[in-house]
């Protein structure tokens, strides 16, 4: 309990570090936001007056402190271009880009650990080398590559697949391959390093000579230690993830909330792009500390260690 | 050994030597070289590439923007061996031009990004405490924010153009470079040489470069060759954006996001960079594999 606690509060400085950075970096920029805002047409009243109201002549700490207030109630300031509240604009970006995600995890957890788990059982022969290689491929591709040949090949050449997104499932499976390709890619290097380094132990050997199947030897008892190191990769591949959301809905042309912030910077709407930046960040914070928890729980050593 | 002939030894002696003698890190290479042909072949592919790179003036067929606008949008042909653009550009040739850009991109950010994060990983592992607290949180900062929002962030405040590409790469790698070299130092400056070093006289820095350093030198190589195809990636990823390197310069990435509007027409257009991309990032990454077999084998895949 007590370390939950600390972990907890620990994750404090570093969200308030990150609110910080973005917040001067998107602020440093030269001029006026108040005349870009307006363009060149305005006389310097109406400039005068909306600085005014957007608070950009308040103090930049009273800015930041307004800001911090602001989004711990849910108010993430207006967009430039659209007017709206960003909070609005995120709600609305955010089912697609979860639906996204999840469809990938789990095609990455699917296939990794499958293609994984094959490697390591046929350690350094040809089938792990063929294995192995191809996930250093899958690392390897960036991954509007993959989203490409993908649309190319399955909805183009075969038609089997809608070109771009249209809010069915369907639409949504060659986007979740290309951005699961490069994570089911690290995952299973994970976990056939990790299932090879468990079944030295000693309690492996143990298994086998009370005469018990590799198969079984490997699913219940190796597999279930080995998963431990690939536990805190949930975390890394969170992150991944939403980094690669921003190319595979723009090239899917999902309205999700990496196509917010591409277009954001296209906009020039820094309280959109300030938003969806702090939006995913928060989320992978809380997903890393998720999975440290979840990794004390699993593995009481850590705790104790601490 | 006194301090004075300690200060006699000049810098890159020691360096030489403490590699030499304690890591024989050329005897490792060249095992890596016999032992591992995918990574001897990884390093000779980046080397024919870095070359062509350099040399691409020579090489290339045609102008990086020369137009020819009668061949536009041609297939591969002996005339041009991966056909043209929109504008009847040379692909082969724009593409060895934008090697340059794509190259320069994965070395120059990584190497900033290392000595950055030398400094920093050092710093906090030698004194500890409050500044090693504020430098693991700045890198924390850094770590939770996706590299590719974060270098977003960066081009949005300083305009699109390839040098502020080159610093917003820049500002991503560091951090866990830092966490490595501390974790290092933390347990090399607990050892008696360092401790001698210190009873002696020798200063932090001295202590820092000469004694703690050397000994991060191979997990340091390690993760240069394994930074230099992210930073490939995030090149080519922004710039397929279109928030990175600028028409009419070349680079892997933006030639991408022009050929992209002929996917389904001229597919090579956009497939060969690609290619490029994938080739290069990988042999890197086997290079790095390689190294890492060899220099470091307790490292974290």
């Amino acid at each position: 309990m007590k370390y939950f606690l600390k972990r907890v509060i620990g994750t404090i400085p570093v969200l308030l570090g990150v609110i910080l950075l973005i917040f001067i970096m998107l602020r440093i920029v030269p001029g006026n936001p108040a005349v870009l805002l307006l363009g060149e047409h305005y006389d310097q009243a109406t400039v005068d007056r909306l600085t005014e109201i957007m608070g950009f002549n308040k103090p930049i700490i009273e800015q930041f402190i307004n800001y911090i207030l602001g989004a711990l109630s849910g108010d993430l300031g207006i967009s430039y271009k659209y007017s709206r509240p960003v909070t609005d604009m995120i709600l609305e970006a955010l089912p697609y880009t979860v639906r996204l995600a999840v469809m990938a995890a789990v095609f990455a957890w699917a296939i990794g650990l499958i293609a994984g788990i094959i490697a390591a059982v046929n350690n350094n022969n040809f089938i792990d080398r063929i294995f192995m290689g191809f996930s250093l491929m899958g690392v390897s591709m960036p991954i509007f590559m993959t989203s490409l040949v993908l649309q190319y090949f399955l909805s183009f050449k075969l038609g089997i697949f809608p070109m771009t997104e249209d809010g069915s499932f369907v639409s949504m499976i060659l986007p979740a391959i290309a951005l699961g390709w490069n994570s089911a890619g690290s995952i299973a290097r994970m976990t056939r390093s990790s299932l090879i380094e468990v079944m030295q132990a000693d309690y492996i050997d143990t298994a086998r000579a009370k005469g018990l199947k590799r198969a079984a030897v490997i699913i219940f008892h190796a597999l279930k230690n080995s998963l431990l190191p690939v536990v805190t990769m949930m975390a890394l591949q969170l992150s991944s993830m939403l980094s690669g959301a921003v190319i595979t809905e723009s090239v899917f042309a999902i309205p999700g909330i990496g196509r917010l912030a591409t277009t954001a910077i296209q906009n020039r709407d820094m309280p959109v792009l300030q938003g969806t930046v702090l939006f995913t960040t928060v989320i992978i914070i809380a997903g890393n500390l998720i999975a440290d928890l979840l990794y004390s729980v699993l593995d009481p050593r850590i705790r104790k260690g601490e | 050994m006194s301090s004075q002939d300690m200060k006699d030894i000049k810098l890159n002696d020691e360096l030489q030597l403490e590699i030499g003698e304690r890591d024989g890190i050329r005897d490792k290479l060249k095992k890596m070289c016999r032992q591992n042909h995918l990574a001897a072949i990884s390093a000779i592919v980046i080397l024919i590439i870095i070359l062509m790179a350099v040399f691409a003036p020579v090489i290339a067929p045609y102008g990086e923007t020369e137009a020819i606008l009668i061949d536009r949008l041609q297939g591969p042909s002996m005339k041009h061996l991966l056909g043209t653009d929109e504008l009847g550009r040379d692909l082969f040739s724009r593409m060895l031009y934008g090697s340059r850009l794509s190259i320069a991109i994965g070395i120059l950010p990584s190497l900033i990004s290392l000595v950055i994060g030398v400094a920093a990983g050092l710093t906090a592992g030698y004194f500890g405490g409050k500044i090693d607290y504020v430098i693991m949180r700045i890198a924390d900062v850094m770590l939770s924010i996706p590299s590719l929002l974060l270098a977003m962030v960066v081009m949005y405040t300083l305009g699109t153009s390839t040098v502020n590409l080159f610093v917003a790469l820049s500002m991503t790698g560091w951090s866990s470079v830092a966490r490595v070299v501390r974790s290092q130092t933390l347990s090399i400056k607990e050892s008696e040489y360092v401790e001698a070093a210190r009873s002696i006289g020798v200063s932090r820095f001295k202590i820092m470069t000469r004694h703690i350093l050397p000994n991060c030198i191979p997990s340091l190589i390690v993760l240069f060759t394994l930074n230099v195809p992210s930073a490939i990636l995030s090149e080519s990823s922004l710039s397929f954006l279109g928030i990175g390197v600028r028409v009419p310069q070349a680079s892997w990435g933006l030639i991408v996001n022009q050929g992209r509007q002929f996917l389904f027409t001229q597919p090579w257009l956009c497939m060969a960079p690609c290619v490029a991309i994938m080739i290069v990032v990988l042999a890197f990454n086997f290079l790095g594999d390689g190294l890492r077999d060899v220099l470091d084998p307790y490292m974290q895949r």
